[in-house]
């Protein structure tokens, strides 16, 4: 650290340790933070980052080492402590109340007070609205918090950390919900933050926002600082081997994802069609197919009903019109999400946490859930069976836990999102539909996730895709069906298959076709 | 986060003990008062005695068993006790055609009640409080309109499920036994018990996992309701009477009770059947033991509250890491 400059850190950890049992997550780790820049804290899961993040916000007392405030040394012992000081954290899962207004969210616990000591609403309101304006953010500030979209939702997160009067501002992973559009607003708050002279340390797993956004970087790996320095001299590679632990030339030879690309689609039928997929508000006359061994990207804006395509097919969601055929036959929607994977169709939510894992149970347990009826005999469920398909796969998708038998909920969102493959695996499905199988995991796990939906698909898996990230989607795959509003607003294939284009096609620009989706059934 | 295997900071132990405490917390008072006792109350270890208390808590534990159930998938039953109550008006009314009809009669109401709770719960989305308070109001009001008044029980066949013993056993604590290994047996071992304790863990992850929620919400009250009718016939045939004005009431607290010492949480998600049997078997220690010491039985509710409290301080800790 070539600091000489004479300013002093605003946040600063010297040599701080922390031990778990088991694991030391900080290894006397080093980090300044100076006045008015973004810094990167990039990392592997289980790099340490978030014991870093969780120290500086008061969450986690060090084992070794000091926590410095502008030289000062300082010891927190809650968050509310760490935020009186001046540092508010965004978490990744963010800790609104999803009942209470838009307003009380942005003011809880700093509520404008009535001289009886009662909330003073009027004057809530007009701050509130004040404070999101600032931002740039539109959104009805009397409205339930939950009433709005995932993206809103964390701009309200983002607004209540700055409207604190924060001198340094941690954020994790805030674009991982966020449209292109959002995401920009967001970069300009924070660079308006830097000018006001406010710091932020900026963690977040894509590359080209670290590169668009921050000007130091710090890299951890296994607990210990691998890298500090300014991004600017780093290239994308060498901070990619940086955080890997891995030579240059071989992540050059992986790639940066680890989508192989071509798969042979070819002129198969396909096995899974949904036709004319409608909902009132939300889906208009969707159409999707999926040949076997062909990954289908589902592109689109946040709320442009890719999530909802998803989960009509499975059945999750209620239709109003449309049907949805498997290897030629048409699903019965009674009982539909059972009908669909008995067909061969599963779904890995979007969601994780609220749709995916069941948190008080064990690996074990959550990967056996949706395959427990085959691995039963009369009701009666065979513990060797589980335990042969358990171990078979938390082999093969390398799943990190201490034992089958760990609570699912004690793992890193990677790991749980493999738990939730294998929970799809098991069940031998012809179809699987990913909703944003890479968000909020490591680059490390990320990498293999896609290298496995690469291999699924080699092994004539038919597969959709959707993804928020641009770069995951072209990658990945082999057609994209671009959504908007509620409608398929274009259909790109081979070549065809690029940022730029789904862009265009997203902005409307007719760059695709229209009508594509005819050409294929 | 890798780093969220974490939570543990030096208050782990308290953590530790906490969990140890709600896991094996009631084994270890059942242990330690059962010791009390037997040093310090006298005629405690008398066969007649061990007898009577068992033969008083049966059906309580069995009410217990179906509650556990309902309460491992986030829901409660509060109509148990009102069950119990059109259980023996159903006896009194049908005992003119054995006692075999009469007990099958009475089941038939008890799982016909679960239904139509766990209709409401599963299928219209009521929520399980409101639904089965609706119940625990109506079920016992139609219970006295049918039987407005208690009615003696001659039927010697009746009679016999509820004073009659094996080797010295009473029936009626066999039944219980039985069912309890049966629950034990279902929870562990069963698709469906794997399936309810997820449904309590993250219903829509269940769903979206192809799992027959709502059918299984619905079996689990017809449970509850099935084996609260039970315990309503054993309680019937043991009084000599049937008395739906009075019999169960407040049932449903103590079931809720044991299940909840017992270690299971509000929560769902988790079921412990032996657990709940502890938990069913202290609260009547502790009455007793209260009762032969000379103390009111409002002591023994004031220690209730204590071990509700605690049971539930046990509970509430396992998710502060």
């Amino acid at each position: 650290m070539g600091a000489a400059d004479a300013e002093i850190p605003v946040l600063e950890a010297d040599g701080v340790s922390k031990r778990f049992p088991g694991v030391l997550a900080l290894d006397e780790v080093s980090f300044a933070l100076r006045p008015g820049e973004v810094h990167a804290l990039v990392g592997e899961n289980g790099a340490g980052k978030s014991t870093l993040i969780k120290v500086f916000t008061g969450a986690h007392r060090p084992d070794g080492g000091r926590v410095l405030v502008e030289g000062r040394p300082v010891a927190f012992g809650s968050p509310l402590e760490a935020r009186r000081a001046g540092i508010s954290a965004v978490h990744q899962e963010v800790g609104l109340v999803p009942d209470m207004s838009v307003a009380r969210n942005l003011l809880l616990g700093r509520e404008p007070r009535t001289r009886l000591g009662l909330i003073d609403l009027p004057r809530l309101h007009a701050e509130a609205e004040r404070t999101l304006a600032e931002l740039g953010v539109r959104a009805d500030v009397r409205a339930p918090l939950r009433t709005l979209g995932v993206g809103t939702r964390q701009m309200v997160a983002l607004a209540r950390a700055v409207s604190v009067r924060a001198r340094v501002v941690i954020m994790d992973e805030p674009t991982s919900s966020l449209e292109p559009r959002e995401v920009e607003t967001l970069f300009g708050v924070v660079r308006e933050l830097r000018d006001r002279g406010i710091s932020t340390v900026y963690v977040s797993h894509r590359l080209d926002e670290l590169y668009q956004l921050c000007d130091r970087v710090t890299v951890l790996r296994d607990g210990r600082v691998a890298h500090t320095g300014p991004l600017a001299e780093l290239d994308r590679l060498r901070l990619i081997s940086l955080m890997l632990g891995r030579d240059v030339a071989e992540v050059r030879a992986g790639g940066v994802t680890r989508f192989s690309g071509e798969h042979a689609a070819a002129a198969e039928q396909p096995v899974l069609e949904a036709r004319g997929l409608t909902r009132r508000h939300v889906l208009n006359g969707v159409s999707v197919s999926v040949r076997p061994g062909e990954v289908v990207g589902l592109g689109g804006l946040l709320g442009a009903g890719r999530s909802e395509t998803a989960k009509a097919i499975v059945g999750a969601l209620p239709l109003d019109e449309g049907e949805v055929t498997v290897a030629g036959t048409t699903l019965r929607r009674r009982r539909p999400v059972g009908a669909a994977i008995r067909a061969g169709v599963s779904l890995l939510p979007e969601d994780r946490k609220a749709e995916g894992i069941v948190p008080g149970l064990s690996v074990r347990e959550n990967i056996a859930l949706a395959a427990l009826p085959r691995l039963a005999r009369a009701g009666l469920v065979s513990e060797a069976r589980i335990d042969a398909l358990v171990e078979t796969f938390m082999r093969r998708l390398r799943i990190k836990a201490s034992s089958p038998h760990q609570r699912v909920d004690e793992l890193s969102g990677g790991n749980q999102q493999k738990v939730l493959l294998a929970r799809w695996l098991a069940m031998n499905p012809r179809i699987l539909l990913l909703d944003e199988p890479t968000r909020g995991i490591d680059v490390g796990a990320k990498a293999e996730v896609q290298a496995l939906v690469d291999e699924l698909a080699r092994d004539g898996l038919g597969v959709l895709l959707i993804s928020s990230d641009l770069e995951e989607l072209v990658e990945g795959s082999d057609r994209v069906v671009v959504l908007r509003d509620g409608t398929v607003a274009g259909q790109l294939g081979g070549g065809e298959v690029t940022e730029d284009r789904i862009m265009a096609v997203i902005a409307g620009d007719g760059a695709g076709d229209p009508s594509g989706e005819e050409r294929h059934g | 986060m890798a780093e969220a295997v974490a939570g543990r900071r030096p208050g782990l132990d308290r953590a530790r003990v906490l969990a140890w405490a709600r896991e094996y917390g009631v084994y270890v008072s059942v242990l330690a008062l059962l010791l009390f006792n037997v040093v310090f109350t006298p005629n405690f270890v008398d066969p007649g005695n061990f007898r009577t208390q068992l033969v008083q808590v049966a059906p309580i534990v069995i009410v217990a068993l179906g509650m556990a159930l309902v309460i491992g998938t986030e829901g409660i039953d509060l109509s148990v006790g009102s069950v119990m109550a059109l259980a023996a008006s159903m006896v009194v009314l049908y005992l003119g055609y054995g006692p075999v009809p009469a007990v099958l009669v009475a089941l038939a109401a008890g799982a016909a009640t679960g239904a139509v709770g766990g209709a409401l719960v599963a299928y219209v989305g009521v929520q399980p409080i409101v639904a089965t308070l609706a119940l625990l109001v109506g079920v016992r009001g139609l219970a006295n309109v049918l039987v407005p008044q208690l009615k003696e029980i001659s039927n010697p066949g009746l009679l016999a499920l509820g004073s009659g013993s094996v080797a010295g056993v009473p029936y009626v604590v066999l039944i219980a036994a039985a069912l309890t290994a049966v629950m034990a047996f279902v929870v562990r071992r069963t698709t469906f018990g794997r399936r309810i304790v997820a449904i309590g863990g993250n219903r829509t992850a269940s769903e979206l996992s192809g799992l027959p929620v709502k059918r299984l919400l619905l079996a689990v009250y017809v449970i509850s309701g099935t084996l609260a009718a039970g315990a309503g016939v054993l309680a019937t045939a043991r009084l000599q009477a049937g008395d739906p004005t009075s019999l169960g009431l407040f049932m449903e607290l103590s079931a809720i009770t044991a299940v909840v010492i017992g270690g299971t949480p509000l929560s769902g998600g988790r079921i412990r059947v032996l657990g709940t049997v502890m938990g069913a078997l202290l609260m009547q220690l502790l009455q007793a033991t209260l009762i032969k010491h000379d103390l009111p039985q409002s002591w023994a509710q004031i220690v209730q509250a204590a071990i509700i409290l605690a049971a539930v301080y046990a509970a509430g800790n396992r998710g502060a890491r």
